[in-house]
């Protein structure tokens, strides 16, 4: 196997500098965060190059860091070399008052529903979709569901009596 | 449909499409997602597929779950495969966790993994037979899916969700019962593989009926994240056991099937094909367990391995261990990891973050047929409307992992 994750963090700095960023690797796969503006010039870098050529979209999604100010939800992408059998890790940071974000349907096909349920699930705005509505809630919904705001309910609260379902009452659980 | 030349006379309809629900529930989808589709005739002018009528918001309800109360939902996702599942999300935990598991563990997961494959698949050839006219085909294998889920029964006591297995191991070792009906099975099945593909993959009718029928490129597959038989019915040979083994795979010696024009057919094919390649793991881990001490059946970890109950209520340390992982005082340590593995209709990947917490900050499933399905109205654009219903059942759509 002759990529590397050096190799490609070399390559990546080379063209774009100071923006690729928390450059780290976790259990054998490399991960970095760029600039939200450069998502698609990133991606279209790894597609193109001879010797990196990741063009397979595995996954993407989103997380919710309310605690991060400016940057609370991250856009992860996992993308693979089907030669090399090299899998990647690469996040976008947005803010959650301007969740603006270039999709990446044009490079992957595959992106068209993965963003949707992103959308669905964060409400990260995916500029230039071809059908950016919501995929798995029903369309009325008004609110991101996956959002760190919206807590299931505690499963070890004391303070509802609800004997049917096992928690307070008479026996305390 | 190419333009009419015909002057027709003021005021007559020249052309119309109409429209047809097919779903959510109709017997053909085998499951819950509708497609509206435009017809004209019996063609397919357009299509679009709304999904997510039982979405049961997994994903949300794992931030609050204790890691080894996650497993009941993962066998929900698709539940053809549901030993599948499990153990990719039991693996996900001891990677993170940096749990070794014995050897003979592994072998042991892997005998009920290609199981599930064959089971998955078998269902899912059977009703592409079905969904063509032959129902005979499917009551033949149907027969074999009953003596896989005996051996569950045998090894965890559940059938088809079976939560089977813990975060370390299995719950309990086999019993020689359970090595009697894998034997059984892998006597039995190859007889009723090998004539169903007599009965199937010649057969005048069939092939008509699938070759040609929903084809797509490997370019295009890989471009709409196509993983599993699916993609390699497209020429592609990728497959998660072989490009990064996971469980002992690389023991094992095993061929990936590949098809070359990923249409109905060459699905079918490569799901055949896998059966017997699966079958083939299945003897091999049969053998290898001989050399390997009987008695092991869990790694060594008692801070994360549910112990046995009758342990419980007998010695003081597994009740400590018990409690601890119960009430979910057992340190899960913080990280970030994806891991993949191969399901029975392709990739299934587990992207977890832990924040070291009781349960994940985030956990995200990525569900192969969720991932595929796009390419569907690509598949059946002008294609007839029967064709559009064996396209379906051989994409191995399953509504559960669908909608997560």
């Amino acid at each position: 196997m002759s990529l590397t994750n050096d190799y490609i963090k070399q390559r990546l700095t080379e063209k774009f500098g100071e923006s690729i960023s928390q450059v780290e690797e976790s259990f054998g796969m490399m991960s970095f965060t760029a600039p939200k503006d450069l998502n698609l010039k990133v991606m279209q870098f790894l597609y193109d190059e001879e010797e990196l050529q990741f063009r397979f979209l595995t996954d993407l999604t989103a997380v919710h860091y309310p605690n991060r100010a400016g940057e609370e939800l991250a856009v992860v992408y996992h993308l693979y070399n089907f030669k090399e059998r090299v899998r990647l890790r690469f996040k976008v940071y947005t803010s959650i008052e301007d969740t603006r974000v270039f999709t990446a349907t044009r490079l992957y096909e595959s992106a068209n529903w993965m963003e949707r349920e992103t959308y669905d699930f964060f409400g990260v705005n995916f500029v230039g979709h071809p059908n950016l509505k919501r995929i798995l809630n029903v369309d009325e919904m008004t609110y991101f569901p996956m959002r760190k705001e919206f807590p299931l309910e505690d499963q070890t609260r004391t303070d509802k009596d609800d004997e049917m379902f096992g928690r307070g009452g008479q026996i305390g659980i | 449909m190419s333009e009419q030349h015909i002057t027709l006379p003021e005021g007559s309809i020249e052309r119309q499409t109409q429209t047809l629900n097919l779903g959510p529930t109709h017997p053909a989808t085998h499951g819950v997602f509708q497609n509206i589709l435009e017809i004209d005739g019996e063609r397919i002018v357009s299509s679009e597929s709304t999904v997510g009528y039982i979405h049961r918001a997994f994903e949300k309800i794992a931030e609050r779950r204790p890691y080894y109360q996650i497993t009941p939902l993962t066998d929900r996702l698709n539940y053809c495969s549901a030993p599948i599942n499990n153990m990719g999300w039991h693996m996900t935990v001891e990677r993170l966790l940096g749990i070794k598991t014995p050897k003979r563990v592994d072998y042991l997961r892997i005998i009920i993994m290609e199981l599930a494959r064959i089971t998955d698949h078998l269902i899912c050839n059977g009703v592409v037979g079905v969904d063509s006219g032959a129902f005979t085909g499917f009551l033949y294998l149907m027969k074999y899916r009953e003596l896989v889920y005996e051996i569950y029964e045998e090894v965890c006591g559940s059938r088809l969700t079976t939560n089977i297995g813990r975060v370390g191991g299995f719950e309990r070792n086999f019993t020689p019962a359970a090595f009697e009906k894998i034997e059984r099975f892998l006597k039995e099945y190859p007889v009723a593989l090998t004539e169903f593909e007599t009965l199937m993959n010649r057969n005048r009718i069939f092939m008509e009926r699938t070759q040609g029928v929903g084809p797509i490129t490997a370019e295009r597959a890989m471009n709409y994240g196509f993983t599993g038989p699916n993609l390699r019915a497209a020429g592609v040979d990728y497959d998660v056991r072989v490009a990064q083994p996971y469980c002992s795979y690389e023991d094992f010696e095993f061929n990936i099937p590949v098809g070359t024009t990923g249409d109905c057919y060459d699905r079918f094919l490569v799901r055949n094909a896998e059966m017997w390649e699966s079958l083939s793991i299945i003897r091999q881990a049969m053998d290898k367990l001989k050399d390997l001490p009987s008695d092991v059946f869990h790694a060594d970890v008692p801070a994360y391995y549910l112990p046995e109950k009758s342990a419980v209520y007998t010695k003081m340390e597994a009740l400590i261990y018990h409690f601890k992982i119960i009430m979910g005082e057992s340190d899960i340590l913080p990280g970030e990891l994806y891991n993949p593995i191969e399901g029975a209709n392709g990739e299934l990947g587990f992207y977890l973050i832990s924040d070291g917490g009781r349960s994940p900050y985030r956990l995200h499933f990525r569900r192969p047929c969720f991932i595929y399905y796009q390419a569907y109205g690509e598949l059946i654009k002008d294609a007839m409307l029967s064709d559009a219903v064996i396209c379906m059942s051989s994409l191995n759509l399953i509504a559960g992992e669908l909608d997560a």
